[in-house]
């Protein structure tokens, strides 16, 4: 069974990237414009793994991440969170969020797949 | 009637309770619970102006006078309301130079003039005298009523009770009133004493009040309508009745302005009010409260005056023991009893206070001076406290006795409030003095020096020997005028007649004082001293901490450390000095005696000893170089210098420290705008290395897919420039550093071109275009590329958010006065009212997420810049669902405008 990934991210070029390079390593792509749809596709589509913008309209990334992690039935759910803010502040608050990796954009997709295998062996 | 056994058991019983609330008082004081430190104790001590006299000569007067018992309290209740200023300045006064009399002020206000202190404490123990004789008739003859028989004054004098009381009273002064030498430390336990006694007569004089009127009578009305049923009594009860001619106002507004002046003046209210004061904030409260006790007090008087002449039909002879003899006749011996108790915490509380006052004038104004004037007492070293202490008792044992003396030799001369009322016309002298010298600074020492001494006497003139030769003291003669003089008559003085006795020795005795009081100040000239004390009293509040300090000069430390353990005693000399190096940062060893430690040495001193004295003293051991008025003007100077730097340096600090915020919250706008920046570079920047990567290492990617791709990243390259380009556009107009070319410029054709070059994206969108210009308009003086930038960007705004294929934007132009407005209204969703705050600011972007029109966040922060650098403003107008209208004004130009 192939493994689900969700994109929540509002940057619908980042998104295009996204799934290329996810659906090339045979995973299987959910999207979400915004914190909102992404929760709500958490919570009903139970992605194992989320790549999660931490700067979204509506719920932020940060936002999402602390909703998932205060729900004991989503407990099994790898985050990643990805951000275009690189200050310190920004990771801290993205750790303390409760994310599992915080990968700062641009990013390189060859380093980002490895980390994606990685979380979801 | 009572047995005198009981009568003096009860009398002496209850002078023991007092002692119990004085311990007490002490005691709390000592644990640091003050007891006295709220404002209805502090009201309720003020209660001792209400002296035995006024206990048992209000009732009197009524019965004689009517109404004519009012204004005595009338005044103080007038004064208190009035005058609570003055007051509180006194007490700020006395506190910051450590005052502790009446006569001190006087004294310390015109120059520290030991002679000034002298005749004030001459003029108060003349004038108290008799008023303290006054209190112990009171108890006597009110222990003549209660027991019925021979008043014990016509004893022997080894068997008068009298003298027993007198010396039981000094005892209590001296053991509460002597306890420190320093009287600006106050005496709580004496206060809490006299607060009781204050509660305990005002308790009997209601307590009969209440029997007479309710038990003897049935009510306040009954008691009216009997009395209007007999004629003598009804007219008692009008304004100006029985006795005088028609209402007499002069009589009425000199009985006010009299006692007024008294509850002010009376060594013992100044003691309760100034000396004794804990806490400035009492002052206002207790200026009601007490007035409040006045008028309690006085509820009953008429009543009892009245059910008194009603019962006894004596047309008020023996009036003045009503309150005993009303409840003695029926039968309520223990009322009665409490009744005497009444007038008995009356008469001894106004005797311990006003003792304990006298007392420090005498000790501090009358013998120190004499004792400093011989050299060997003010050379020798020793620790003199103690002596002070002793001269102090001897003084207030002294002051009993010489009432006592004048009791027992004319107790029987003159009616109670007569009495009362020579000492209130005594005091009153002291009023221009006093009172001009607190906002007066061009009043003099020999203004006041003047002022007293004529006013008290032509006080004595009119007003005490007349009261002597009616005791038959001197020959009868004498009221006609000496040698036969008549316009010399003491009570005539120049044919002046239609007054009383009273009123017309206050006129006579105050025209003279303020007249010398001002004509010599002005025609004097004040020395240093005087000036530089003048200053001090009459800016007590506006000088604060910063109180400039006039004194030059040398003095050793050891010297003024030696002098202050003579007067305040070893240990307290020592904590001073100790806490004079602490807070001016030196060490106890290496402390100068400059000005400032000169200065506390003698303000404490002053606290013992007196201003006056404590001035001697100091002089003793400095060196001092005595000031001319031209240093004292130098320096106050210097210290409101001083003080203008300082404020000069709060303002600074304050700028300096608003404008560090500004910078701290200019440094947080920068922080958050590179944060945006970045996040704005990094967003295509991912997008363009993601891709690039995929398709590298994607050699079998699909053409369709590689041709998306290549798009993507053109169009992301595309939006870093626009990005880059934008934000350095920003930075210079916001940093001034753009060039501006400005010239007239016809804002129509600017219009059209900017349309001509957005024509394209309306095709594209399907849009459709509005012109609404006027044939002509006024040139506006602008950058026209710029202004052609701003006009793109809102046409261009406006057909990203229109929607498609059914687009309308009106462009309209009109003049308004002397501005031209662009308006551009498009039919798109409109902005919510939430957002609309927000939409010049940077970054900030309409639409939805995803399908977000493309755009940098930059343009419309970018526009209002522009804008406003040309003069004008720029506003959006929306309501969600009806479209955008975003408008622009700019001001005409000059040639504009002249057509």
């Amino acid at each position: 069974m192939t493994d689900r990934v969700l994109i929540a991210d509002d940057e619908p070029n980042i998104v295009v990237s996204l799934s290329f390079m996810l659906k090339r390593e045979g995973y299987e792509v959910l999207v979400a414009p915004d914190g909102t749809q992404a929760l709500a596709m958490i919570r009903g589509e139970r992605p194992r793994l989320v790549l999660l913008d931490a700067a979204m309209p509506g719920l932020s990334g940060f936002e999402v991440c602390e909703a998932v992690r205060a729900d004991p039935d989503l407990s099994g759910i790898r985050i990643l969170m990805l951000t275009a803010k690189g200050r310190d502040t920004d990771i801290a608050r993205g750790m303390g969020a409760g994310a599992d990796a915080y990968v700062t954009k641009p990013f390189s997709t060859r380093e980002l797949i490895v980390r994606i295998r990685e979380m979801l062996a | 009637m009572i047995q005198p056994a009981l009568v003096l058991a009860v009398s002496f019983g209850y002078l023991l309770l007092l002692v119990a609330v004085a311990a007490h008082g002490d005691r709390r004081a000592g644990q640091g619970r003050s007891l006295i430190d709220n404002s209805l104790v502090y009201a309720l001590s003020w209660g001792v102006y209400c002296s035995a006299w006024t206990y048992f000569g209000s009732v009197g007067r009524a019965a004689s006078g009517g109404v004519w018992f009012l204004p005595i309290y009338l005044g103080p209740m007038l004064a208190m309301l009035l005058a609570w200023v003055v007051l509180r300045k006194m007490v700020r006064i006395a506190r910051s130079y450590r005052i502790t009399s009446i006569a001190d002020f006087i004294a310390s206000r015109y120059g520290k003039s030991p002679l000034l202190a002298a005749l004030v404490t001459l003029i108060t123990v003349v004038g108290i005298l008799p008023y303290i004789a006054l209190q112990l008739k009171a108890v006597s003859a009110g222990y003549e009523a209660l027991t019925g028989g021979p008043g014990p004054a016509d004893a022997a004098w080894w068997r008068d009770g009298t003298l027993y009381m007198a010396l039981s009273l000094a005892g209590f002064a001296v053991v509460f009133g002597t306890r420190h030498l320093d009287l600006s430390e106050r005496h709580e336990g004496m206060v809490a004493a006299i607060a009781f006694e204050s509660a305990v007569k005002l308790a009997a004089f209601l307590a009969v009040g209440v029997f007479v009127t309710y038990g003897l009578f049935g009510g306040m009305g009954d008691i009216w309508a009997r009395a209007q049923a007999q004629p003598d009594i009804a007219a008692l009860l009008q304004l100006g009745g029985q006795g005088f001619q028609g209402f007499q106002g002069a009589q009425w507004f000199t009985l006010t302005l009299l006692s007024m002046l008294s509850v002010l003046l009376l060594p013992r209210q100044f003691q309760m009010m100034v000396v004794e004061c804990v806490n400035e904030r009492h002052i206002l409260p207790a200026s009601w409260q007490f007035p409040a006790y006045l008028l309690l007090i006085n509820i009953f008087v008429l009543p009892i005056a009245i059910g008194g002449m009603l019962i006894f039909g004596d047309g008020g002879a023996g009036a003045e023991s009503y309150v005993l003899t009303l409840p003695l006749s029926q039968g309520a011996e223990w009322l009665a009893l409490l009744a005497y108790l009444g007038g008995l915490s009356a008469a001894t509380g106004m005797i311990i206070v006003e003792t304990v006052a006298v007392s420090t004038m005498v000790c501090n104004d009358l013998v120190m001076p004499a004792l400093l004037s011989r050299g060997r007492f003010a050379r020798t070293g020793g620790d003199l406290t103690q002596l002070l202490l002793n001269i102090r008792r001897a003084a207030i044992l002294l002051v009993l006795l010489l009432g006592y003396l004048y009791f027992r030799v004319a107790g029987e001369a003159y009616a109670l409030v007569s009495i009362g009322l020579i000492s209130f016309a005594a005091v009153a002298q002291f009023a221009p003095a006093l009172l001009g010298g607190m906002y007066w600074r061009g009043a003099t020492r020999g203004g006041a020096l003047g002022g007293l001494i004529g006013g008290s006497l032509v006080w004595a003139y009119t007003l005490m020997l007349p009261s002597l030769a009616r005791s038959g003291w001197i020959p009868g003669g004498f009221l006609d005028g000496p040698f036969g003089l008549a316009f010399l008559a003491p009570q005539r003085l120049f044919g002046l007649t239609g007054f009383d006795e009273l009123t017309h020795s206050l006129f006579w005795s105050l025209l003279v004082n303020v007249s010398l009081y001002v004509g010599l100040s002005l025609a004097g000239r004040a020395s240093a001293r005087e000036a530089s004390q003048a200053l001090l009293f009459v800016e007590v509040f506006q000088r604060g901490e910063a109180q400039p300090v006039f004194w030059r000069g040398r003095a050793r430390p050891e010297d003024l450390r030696r002098l202050a353990g003579r007067f305040l005693g070893a240990a307290r000399a020592e904590a001073l000095f100790r806490d004079h190096a602490r807070e001016t940062g030196t060490a106890l060893d290496s402390l100068t005696a400059d000005a400032r430690l000169v200065d506390r040495v003698e303000r404490q001193i002053a606290g013992a000893i007196g201003t006056a004295s404590a001035r001697v003293m100091v002089e003793s051991v400095a060196q001092e170089e005595p000031l001319s008025l031209g240093d004292v003007l130098e320096i106050i100077d210097e210290a409101s210098q001083v003080r203008t730097y300082a404020r000069e340096l709060e303002e600074a600090t304050v700028e300096l420290r608003a404008a560090n915020e500004k910078l701290k919250s200019l440094d947080q706008l920068k922080d958050d705008f590179m944060s945006s920046v970045t996040h704005e570079l990094r967003t295509p920047l991912t997008s363009i290395r993601a891709l690039t990567e995929l398709m590298l290492d994607t050699p079998d990617i699909q053409p369709a897919e590689r041709e998306e791709f290549l798009a993507i990243i053109l169009s992301e390259s595309e939006r870093l420039s626009r990005l880059v380009n934008q934000v350095l556009d920003l930075a210079k107009i916001e940093s001034g550093m753009a060039e501006w070319h400005n010239t007239d410029v016809d804002m129509k054709a600017l219009i059209v071109a900017a349309l001509r070059s957005t024509a394209e994206l309306f095709r594209e969108r399907g849009a459709e275009v509005v012109l609404d210009l006027p044939e002509q308009v006024p040139m506006v003086l602008a950058d026209p590329d710029r202004l052609t930038q701003v006009l793109v960007n809102l046409l261009s705004n406006a057909a990203k958010f229109v929607p498609e294929h059914r687009g309308r934007v009106e462009v309209a132009l009109r003049q308004q006065g002397d501005e031209l407005v662009v308006t551009v209204r498009d039919n798109g969703p409109g902005v919510a009212p939430e957002d609309q705050a927000a939409v010049f600011d940077k970054f900030r972007q309409g639409g939805e997420a995803g399908n977000r029109p493309p755009g940098t966040g930059l343009g419309l922060p970018i526009s209002r810049q522009i804008v406003v650098n040309l003069g004008g403003r720029m506003w959006l107008d929306s309501q969600p669902g009806q479209g955008a209208c975003f408008a622009f004004s700019l001001p005409l130009s000059q040639q504009g405008r002249v057509r």
